[in-house]
């Protein structure tokens, strides 16, 4: 079986040769392939609710590193392709891999968050009573028992990671400020520094803009652009302005009924006919 | 502008540091004040001006028990979100476990010899049953102090919190369990002398209960738990394990996310918040000569809840505040219009719940807030 020799492989690879299950609070290793160089496959997949096809024989696949937009109206199952890759919703038919060895329909949602997906979901969730300061330290990829959490003590590297994200999400200044009095925004760029922390190679983003100012979309959309290269990313979003902001000369995918409608860059998607028709032309 | 890693390493230890400095001078200054008191009444005879009651030592001892309880109660509530309205049962279990050996002790014919207590005499029992087995040893009776409320902690909360129950739910069934052991430890044939429970005791490890050098001694012994408890309870609090635990108690299903499981760190804190209970009724059944089945009805436990909500929760001091301030005002209601305490309690919850959510600890904070902004 494909899930068993993954996670022998997995463990194989990891430092300390500690055996076990994918349980909860392990560091879990990581063992994904990408050495061809696509971070996520996704070939004829197929959803359907009730006969309705939320995805009709999707295919798509995001190269290590890349930033990728996916856009499409309403309906058009960008968020049930999310939920089939965190392992939320699993295909009728079809084939989703994690690099080229992990067949993610076999894994739990956890067993995926700890393979090295991470999502972000439309309503940001952080501890408002913790402090930014915190919030980025509970969320730090490290060991999760309750006996290395109770004597843990934070080091330079730790300090120093945490330092790194705060700067990227530009919340230094609020590093000790509980997180229930960022503004929406804010909290928005916490919640990314969080995923962050977690050192996901794939990071899922859902509308990641949805209720910023125009200055707070502004600033996602460049630290979505510093992200770019170091972790491989897809950002569903509406707003065509940010998307075209963003997307620079990297590939757009424009789904539609549950399939890909249109691919290229953003220049090549808007003067599409197709997507003219069903989208940006409506 | 990013800081250096030193300057947020050295922000990030400052707040998490066990006490500030002026915290360490106010716990130990009031430590060392409490700990004058059975001095003062050992060493000057009644009457004279320095003289502190024995009657006022014996409170204080009490309310230090109480104080242990509320305390422990507020690292589950106040902290892990978990309201539990079934310490008492933890508390006299404690309690129960060196009533046991106290009942030994005392249970000696006039030449010297062991007898039975009386309560097993009048059920014709010929020996002590089975799980009185030991409890003539001091270290064995402590160990059970601890063991016993530890233990049904780890497994009640392993069942509960496996199934993931939570919330005002929890609450009813520690209520239920505490109401349950109470019924049970009502019968005599329990074997822990029905309604009456255990009293009469007479030596503690060979000393004379009653002495007030030994009154003395279980006072201090009880003012150095609720202090080492304090300093657990804030280490604890003040870990990683503590944010976790404060996870839990604001959004439990974004900890999962994170990959923390919950159970876990609800099962180390449940059991450690009980273990501290028990250490408290073990300090106190001594002090007040009794333990009955009464320590385990649902009044207790709800009581204990308003020390903490009183005193603050989830601030460690306010309920050892609230403990003392609650059952000061409870000792002189009842001696003047005792029929009246319960609708003064009930009282006292509703307006701390409407005017002071932070409880003392919080309005003081409000009170210094103000004095400072105003300085400044």
């Amino acid at each position: 079986m494909i899930k068993r020799s993954v996670l022998d492989q997995a463990y194989a690879m990891m430092d300390e040769g500690a055996g076990g299950d994918a349980t909860y609070g392990h560091v879990t290793p990581r063992g994904v392939d990408t050495s061809n160089g696509v971070i996520l496959y996704l070939e004829d997949i197929t959803v359907s609710f009730d006969g309705f096809k939320a995805l009709n024989k999707l295919s798509l696949d995001i190269g290590v590193g890349e930033l990728r937009c996916i856009i499409g109206p309403n309906g058009a199952g960008k968020t049930t392709m999310m939920d089939v890759i965190t392992g939320k919703t699993r295909p009728a038919e079809g084939r989703a891999y994690f690099g080229q060895n992990i067949d993610l329909t076999r894994y739990s949602e956890s067993q995926i968050a700890h393979l090295g997906i991470g999502r972000k979901f439309q309503r940001p969730t952080v501890f408002e009573h913790h402090t930014v300061f915190d919030n980025l330290e509970l969320a730090m990829r490290t060991d999760k028992r309750v006996g290395p959490t109770l004597s843990c003590a934070l080091n330079g590297a730790q300090v120093d990671a945490i330092g790194e994200t705060l700067a990227l999400i530009r919340l230094t200044e609020h590093a000790w400020r509980p997180a229930g009095l960022l503004s929406h925004g804010q909290k928005q760029w916490l919640e990314i520094g969080m995923l962050l922390m977690q050192e996901p190679q794939l990071l899922l983003l859902d509308e990641p803009v949805a209720g910023m100012t125009d200055a707070e979309t502004e600033r996602t959309g460049e630290l979505l652009n510093e992200l770019r290269g170091r972790h491989s990313l897809m950002v569903v979003e509406h707003d065509m302005d940010f998307v075209a902001g963003i997307a620079g000369t990297g590939k757009v995918t424009v789904l539609h009924e549950g399939a890909v409608l249109a691919e290229g860059t953003m220049a090549q998607v808007q003067t599409d006919p197709r997507v003219v028709e069903v989208y940006l032309g409506r | 502008m990013k800081p250096s890693v030193s300057t947020m390493l050295h922000q990030a230890r400052e707040r998490r540091r066990l006490f500030s400095p002026a915290a360490w001078v106010g716990v130990l200054a009031i430590a060392a004040l409490l700990a004058c008191l059975p001095w003062l009444n050992l060493a000057f005879p009644s009457g004279h001006p320095l003289h502190v009651s024995s009657y006022a030592v014996a409170l204080l001892g009490k309310f230090m028990c109480y104080a242990l309880a509320a305390l422990a109660l507020d690292l589950v509530w106040g902290y892990a979100g978990i309201l539990s309205l079934g310490h008492g049962l933890f508390f006299a279990l404690g309690g129960y476990a060196h009533g046991m050996y106290l009942m030994r002790a005392a249970s000696v014919g006039a030449s010297g010899q062991a007898r039975l207590p009386e309560f097993m005499v009048f059920l014709d029992w010929k020996a002590y049953p089975w799980y009185w087995a030991f409890t003539e040893h001091f270290w064995y009776a402590m160990l059970l102090v601890a063991l016993v409320p530890g233990v049904l902690a780890f497994c009640f909360g392993y069942f509960a919190f496996r199934s993931r129950i939570k919330g005002v739910y929890l609450s009813i069934i520690t209520q239920a369990l505490t109401y349950a052991a109470m019924l049970l430890f009502f019968r005599n044939e329990t074997g822990f002398g029905g309604n009456n429970g255990f009293t009469g005791f007479r030596t503690l490890l060979g000393f004379d209960i009653t002495a007030p050098g030994t009154r003395a001694g279980l006072y201090w012994a009880t003012l150095a738990a609720l202090l080492g408890a304090l300093v657990l309870a804030r280490a604890v609090t003040q870990s990683k394990l503590g944010r976790v635990l404060a996870g839990v108690r604001d959004a439990e299903n974004r900890l999962r996310f994170l990959g923390y499981e919950p159970l876990g760190f609800k099962l180390f804190v449940w059991t450690l918040s009980a273990l501290m209970c028990g250490v408290a009724g073990a300090l106190y059944v001594p002090q007040v000569g009794i333990i009955n089945p009464g320590e385990m009805s649902p009044e207790n436990s709800i009581e204990m809840v308003v020390w903490v909500a009183t005193g603050g929760r989830g601030t460690l001091v306010g309920p050892i505040i609230g403990a003392g301030a609650v059952n000061g005002l409870k000792t002189w209601f009842t001696s003047v219009f005792p029929e009246f305490w319960l609708y003064v309690l009930g009282l006292i919850f509703i307006l701390t719940t409407l005017f002071l959510p932070q409880g003392i600890v919080g309005l003081l904070r409000r009170l210094a807030g103000r004095l400072s902004w105003r300085k400044a």
